[in-house]
C-alpha cells in the first residue's frame, strides 16, 4: 500500500502524476524507497536499454528487482545528498532526447525536479509519481532551516526550535513546503500534533 | 480600433536583396523614436492598394534595441493575393505608411541554456533580430539555414562573415540538407529549438522532436499563413446585425472590416488566436486553415478564425 490520494489543496501544492513510457533515447529514472515500485511498473525492455536508474533505498530491498530490469546504468546510494552530485553530473552531460522519471517521496521528487529545472528542462516535461511516505521536506520560514521527513503538524523546527504549522505553500526553488510559527501571537499556545493528513 | 496600436512611418530605404526579396526601412514620420521590441516580433504593414487596405504581418529583422528605424524583408509572391507585389511594385522611398506596434508571437524563451534556430528561405527574418538579441545577451545560439541556392540565399554572406561558427547554410540545389535527427540528438539538455519556414519544414522539425522525446515546451515555430482565395460566401453577423458578402480574393476578416465591423485581430495569419469567433448557426462546410484551434474545435463547428479560414454552404451566422 504505497499509493496515497493527496487531498485537493491550494494551487501552490505540487500535483504528482503517474509514470508512463515516453519516446526518447535516454531515460533517467530517480527514485527512493517505494518509488521503486513505480519504476518496476513503467519499465519495458526498450526503455531499459537507454535507462539510468538512480535509487535511494532508505532501508528497502527493491535494489535486486531494479537491477534485474537490466538498465543500461544502475546506481544505488544511501541518501539523496549522496546521490545529488551524480544527478547533477548526469544532467550536465544529458542530451535533449532524455526523459526524466521521478518517483517516491515528495522530498526526493522536489529536489530532483529542482536539479532538472536548473539544467533547463521545463518542469512540465518531467514525469513524477508519488509512492511511499507522505512525510514532507519543510523549510522554517523564520530561520530558513530545512527539516526532512516531517509527518506531523505542528512540529518543532530542528534548527531554531519554533513550533511550526505545516503549510501546503510550496517552493520549487527550495523544493520544500513552508512551516510558519503557530504560536507567535500567544507563545506556548500550541495545539497537539497529529498526522498531516489526519 | 482592433489590432495593436499604429505608428505613422516613412519609407527611408529600399534595397533589392536578391531576385525575390526586397528590404524596406521605416522611420517615424514625426522624427521620434520607435519602440524597442524583442527578437522574433512582427509588425502589421497597412497597404492602401486602391480601394483595398491590405494588412500583412512581416517579421522585424533589425536590432531590437535600435529605435531609429525598423527593417523588414519582403519576398515577392507572384501567386499571392497581392500584398508582397504591392510592396515590391508600388512602394517608393519617401512614401508615408502605417505600421503596427511590434507584436511577438515567436519570442525567445530566455530560460533556455541554448537557442537552436532552424530557418527555411524567407523564414530567416525573425532569426535576424533574435540573433542580434542573443549577441547582446551573450547567450549560446546556433543557426541552420536552408535556402534554394546561393543566389536566393538572403543575408547568407552577412551571417557567415559575422558568425562563422554559429551560422550554417545549406543549399537545396547543391543537395545539401540539414541532418536534422543528428542535429537534434546532439543538443544538450536545456536547448530550445525555433523553426520558421515552409510548412513542410515546420512539420518535419515538430515530428522529429516529438519522435526524439523533446518536451513540447522547448519547440517553437512560426508560420504566417496568407489568407487563401476561395469561393465567395455570405455571412450574417448577429451582433452587428449585418449580412455581408465575402469576395473571392478577400478574407472573412477583411470583409468584416470593409463592412465597418471592428473585429479583433493581431497576426492576421492564423497563429495568435485574437480573432477567434463563435459560430451561432451554420449549414455547410468550414474550410479551417488556422493553426490556433485544436482539431476537435475545427470539427465542432463552434469556432472559426476569420483571418484565414473560409466557409462553403448556405448559412453562416457569427457572434460578431
Amino acid at each position: 500500500m504505497s499509493k496515497f490520494e493527496f487531498p485537493q489543496s491550494i494551487r501552490s501544492r505540487p500535483v504528482w502524476g503517474t509514470l508512463e513510457p515516453r519516446a526518447g533515447k535516454h531515460h533517467l529514472m530517480i527514485a527512493d524507497a517505494q518509488g521503486a515500485e513505480a519504476i518496476l511498473d513503467v519499465a519495458t525492455p526498450e526503455l531499459m536499454t537507454g535507462a539510468h536508474i538512480i535509487f535511494i533505498a532508505k532501508g528497502t530491498d527493491y535494489g535486486d528487482k531494479l537491477r534485474a530490469l537490466n538498465p543500461a546504468q544502475y546506481y544505488e546510494g544511501p541518501s539523496y545528498e549522496a546521490a545529488a552530485s551524480r544527478i547533477q553530473r548526469v544532467l550536465q552531460d544529458a542530451k535533449m532526447s532524455t526523459q526524466v522519471y521521478l518517483s517516491g517521496t515528495e522530498s526526493l521528487m522536489g529536489q530532483a525536479m529542482r536539479e532538472c529545472t536548473n539544467a533547463g528542462i521545463p518542469y512540465t516535461a518531467v514525469q513524477t509519481e508519488h509512492r511511499g511516505s507522505t512525510a514532507r521536506r519543510m523549510q522554517c520560514v523564520h530561520c530558513k532551516g530545512i527539516t526532512e521527513d516531517v509527518a506531523i503538524d505542528p512540529f518543532v523546527c530542528s534548527h531554531c526550535g519554533l513550533n511550526l504549522f505545516v503549510r501546503d505553500h510550496y517552493s520549487r526553488r527550495l523544493a520544500a513546503y513552508q512551516g510558519v510559527c503557530i504560536d507567535a501571537e500567544d507563545p506556548g499556545n500550541v495545539p497537539p500534533s497529529k498526522g498531516i493528513y489526519e | 480600433m482592433s489590432g495593436a496600436e499604429k505608428i505613422d512611418v516613412t519609407v527611408t530605404e529600399i534595397v533589392a536583396v536578391n531576385e525575390l526579396v526586397t528590404r524596406f526601412k521605416f522611420e517615424r514620420t514625426d522624427g521620434g523614436l520607435l519602440p524597442t521590441f524583442s527578437g522574433g516580433a512582427h509588425t502589421v504593414v497597412e497597404m492602401k492598394d486602391g480601394a483595398i487596405t491590405r494588412m500583412n504581418p512581416y517579421s522585424l529583422m533589425s536590432d531590437p534595441m535600435d529605435q531609429s528605424a525598423y527593417t523588414i524583408s519582403v519576398r515577392r509572391d507572384d501567386e499571392g493575393r497581392g500584398g508582397s507585389l504591392f510592396m515590391h511594385n508600388n512602394v517608393s522611398v519617401g512614401d508615408k505608411m502605417v505600421i503596427s506596434y511590434p507584436v511577438n508571437l515567436f519570442s525567445l524563451d530566455l530560460r533556455a541554456k541554448k537557442q537552436l534556430f532552424i530557418a527555411g528561405g524567407i523564414g530567416i527574418t525573425p532569426f535576424l533580430s533574435q540573433i542580434k538579441q542573443m549577441e547582446r545577451l551573450g547567450g549560446a545560439w546556433e543557426l541552420h539555414y536552408a535556402c534554394r541556392n546561393a543566389a536566393l540565399g538572403s543575408y547568407v554572406d552577412e551571417l557567415l562573415s559575422a558568425h562563422p561558427y554559429e551560422a550554417h547554410v545549406y543549399y537545396d540545389d547543391e543537395k545539401q540538407a540539414i541532418a536534422l535527427e543528428e542535429l537534434l540528438n546532439g543538443q544538450p539538455v536545456g536547448t530550445h529549438v525555433y523553426v520558421c519556414g515552409p510548412k513542410g519544414m515546420i512539420n518535419w522539425v515538430r515530428a522529429t522532436t516529438e519522435k526524439l522525446g523533446w518536451p513540447r515546451e522547448a519547440v517553437h515555430y512560426e508560420e504566417f499563413l496568407a489568407p487563401q482565395p476561395g469561393k465567395p460566401f455570405e455571412v450574417k453577423l448577429a451582433v452587428s446585425n449585418k449580412v455581408i458578402q465575402v469576395g473571392e480574393d478577400e478574407s472573412l476578416l477583411e470583409a468584416m472590416e470593409r463592412s465597418g465591423v471592428d473585429a479583433p485581430y493581431l497576426c492576421r495569419g492564423g497563429a495568435c488566436g485574437q480573432c477567434e469567433t463563435r459560430v451561432i448557426d451554420y449549414s455547410g462546410n468550414f474550410i479551417h486553415r488556422d493553426h490556433w484551434l485544436e482539431d476537435d474545435e475545427h470539427a465542432s463547428g463552434e469556432k472559426i478564425m476569420p483571418c484565414v479560414s473560409r466557409f462553403e454552404g448556405k448559412t453562416l451566422v457569427l457572434d460578431r
